[in-house]
């Protein structure tokens, strides 16, 4: 972090803990007030990080976090303050954050988890890698590789591979889908979905095309459930 | 979006060392054109296009201005999986625009973009599925094509070279977003066919090309000859291109309803009114070569009449039952037309004619479920059964009165196809074929 780096911070006016670590710690930050002013907000280089207070309104932060992953430029480092109740809103959201703090905090804790959370990028971006059962995404460099050798893959093959890695195990409709990679304007329809899975599956190649798999009147899920083991 | 692919494209090109981008677009009669740039000049095609000398295209000349500029588009970037990756090369799809950036209207892509944008007025996302045949030769001499092996349907020749071809050709476009449903060795002498997994038309118009170049390509490197022409063989069976349609709107299938008999709705029935009421005047597009209609003949599993059936293989359109009666698998095959044809122009004449059926709230015939090809003249016209034209020529004749077509390929290829195809006709009306030689020479 250099001393121009700012944060996005949630909500625009956030309790008056997280307003003086912020200062006292020497990060410069900015609160959002809604989704839509992520954009107009932003510094040129875009925003280093965000703390999203999903403490004081759940609905309001989560979908800040949404709408920072999908920045023209997303958002990499993502702190949520949250209380000890939704501990169990982490598991379906695996994707939205970077590290969380439990709600209320000491100051020290939060400076040390921010620290620690940009000193990882310092060294290496590895959130810019995702890997699953031999399949590796750059997401800097847009290359795909299955077991070392390079996957050949056209924009919406990469999109909705990237979707299915980032989130694996679970199942997710068709419409879901389409709205998440290919965004709610898209006119195609679910069917699209089936396309680009057909024609992942062929690129994976015939003995890995199962990692995508049909949930017969549901969806598709990529890599095995985690309740099957 | 748009921005983000084409980020995309030049990452790609730069990770993965690509030497050469191959920009492809196609001609009036289908042909396959390209020409190659460098990675240099990638992000300035992207941005601004690549202006070219249209005149040498066939069907792109104008009078005024000679000059159009290649548009890439970037979603169908691809890598060559056949290139050696030392020195690798990739191909994207280009649309053809002038100068000032208007669609230029001799671009059989463009046509088809225009047509598709007119279903989507009315809601409609077009879906087409091909099953196409081809054959194997030996490299052509000067003599007849002499097939690779005599195997019929579904032999299994698996030590034989054409099988091992048909493998690796597969392989290939399954690594170039061409999903493959199911392959066989088809009726006749070296004769394959490849069913391709639907797609929308756009995207299957491209593959379609693609796959034409990628079953020449594999071919030739083994130095074996495939070819689309409609009829190489005298006495077996031609290669067609029969198109699985279907109209969706949103995700559900436009042409299914389940509380119809036939599991069709009122739009499918309509559109294919469509295609039956105006099957004579878009044939010279879906059939476009002489040699087109020595398949369509009686005894060859391909269509001659213009009628419809479940599951009658003599008609145009046949309605397959779809498995497990799913409701997105409901779809209609029309059977006339063959792998020669411009699949752009063809898709664009096919969606005109069944779009003017769903408009108008064209009835349909009766279903035609008897073996059309065992009744005489007179049992057919009572049923009110016609024939699709019999030759070039008469096909040519039916499209130059059709409103229709000129709309959907618009004035320009409308002109330039017409003037073109009857210069052909007229060269094999002035030839002396060998039948005549063998028939007359002697006896007269």
């Amino acid at each position: 972090m250099t001393s121009t780096d700012l944060l996005a911070v949630f909500p625009d006016s956030p309790t008056i803990d997280v307003a003086r670590t912020l200062d006292l710690s020497g990060y410069s930050w900015k609160g959002v007030e809604t989704p839509e002013n992520l954009a107009k907000l932003q510094p040129t280089e875009g925003w280093a990080g965000a703390v999203v207070c999903c403490d004081e309104d759940p609905e309001g932060g989560w979908a800040m976090c949404r709408a920072l992953r999908r920045l023209e430029r997303p958002v990499q480092r993502i702190l949520v303050l949250i209380t000890g109740a939704q501990v169990g809103d982490l598991e379906v959201r695996d994707n939205l954050f970077d590290d969380f703090q439990l709600s209320p905090f000491h100051p020290r804790e939060l400076e040390a988890r921010l620290r620690h959370m940009f000193y990882n990028e310092l060294l290496a971006p590895s959130s810019t890698v995702v890997e699953h059962a031999g399949l590796r995404l750059n997401l800097e460099t847009y290359q795909a590789t299955f077991g070392g050798s390079p996957l050949d893959l056209t924009y919406m093959e990469y999109e909705l591979l990237k979707f299915f890695v980032q989130n694996p195990g679970r199942v997710y409709s068709r419409e879901v889908i389409l709205s998440e990679v290919w965004g709610y304007e898209y006119f195609g329809g679910a069917r699209t979905v089936d396309v680009h899975v057909r024609r992942l599956r062929a690129k994976l190649g015939e003995e890995h095309a199962h990692l995508i798999e049909t949930v017969r009147s549901v969806g598709y899920r990529f890599g095995s459930s985690k309740w099957s083991g | 979006m748009l921005e983000a692919q084409r980020d995309y494209v030049l990452r790609t090109v730069e990770e993965r060392g690509i030497r050469l981008v191959r920009l492809w677009f196609t001609d009036v009669l289908g042909n396959l054109k390209s020409f190659a740039i460098s990675p240099a000049e990638l992000e300035n095609a992207l941005n601004d296009g690549m202006s070219f000398d249209g005149s040498s295209i066939d069907g792109y000349g104008r009078v005024q201005e000679a000059d159009v500029l290649a548009l890439p588009d970037p979603n169908t970037f691809e890598v060559l999986p056949w290139v050696d990756s030392k020195a690798a090369e990739a191909r994207v799809f280009c649309d053809i625009a002038q100068l000032d950036g208007t669609p230029f209207e001799g671009d059989p892509r463009q046509v088809l973009r225009r047509n598709l944008d007119a279903a989507r007025k009315l809601g409609f996302v077009f879906y087409v599925a091909p099953d196409v045949e081809y054959f194997y030769f030996a490299p052509p001499g000067d003599g007849r094509p002499t097939p690779l092996d005599n195997g019929g349907f579904f032999d299994l020749t698996t030590t034989d070279i054409a099988s091992s071809l048909r493998k690796e050709t597969i392989r290939t476009l399954e690594t170039m977003s061409i999903p493959v449903e199911y392959s066989f060795h088809e009726d006749s002498p070296s004769q394959h066919e490849i069913d391709l997994r639907h797609t929308d038309a756009l995207a299957m118009a491209d593959s379609v090309m693609t796959f034409r170049f990628v079953v020449k390509e594999i071919a030739a490197m083994r130095n074996v000859h495939a070819t689309f022409m409609p009829k190489p063989l005298e006495g077996v069976q031609g290669s067609g291109m029969h198109l699985h349609l279907s109209l969706f709107k949103g995700d559900s299938n436009a042409f299914y309803d389940a509380n119809d008999p036939y599991n069709l709705s009122s739009v499918a029935k309509s559109f294919m009114a469509g295609l039956l009421r105006h099957a004579s005047e878009i044939t010279a597009v879906t059939n476009q070569t002489v040699n087109s209609f020595k398949r369509l003949v009686p005894g060859f599993e391909a269509p001659v009449h213009v009628s419809w059936a479940r599951n009658n293989r003599s008609g145009l359109i046949r309605v397959p039952v779809p498995k497990r009666g799913s409701d997105l698998a409901t779809r209609i095959e029309l059977r006339s037309p063959d792998p020669a044809c411009n699949p752009y122009l063809a898709f664009s004449v096919i969606l005109a004619a069944g779009l003017r059926g769903v408009e108008e709230g064209y009835e349909l015939p009766a279903e035609a479920d008897a073996n059309l090809f065992e009744m005489g003249d007179q049992a057919l016209a009572k049923l009110g059964i016609e024939q699709l034209p019999q030759s070039l020529n008469d096909a040519l004749k039916s499209m130059e009165s059709s409103q229709l077509v000129a709309e959907a390929l618009g004035e320009h290829i409308f002109e330039w196809f017409l003037r073109n195809k009857r210069a052909e006709w007229r060269r094999y009306k002035t030839h002396v074929s060998q039948f005549e030689v063998d028939t007359y020479l002697r006896s007269l």
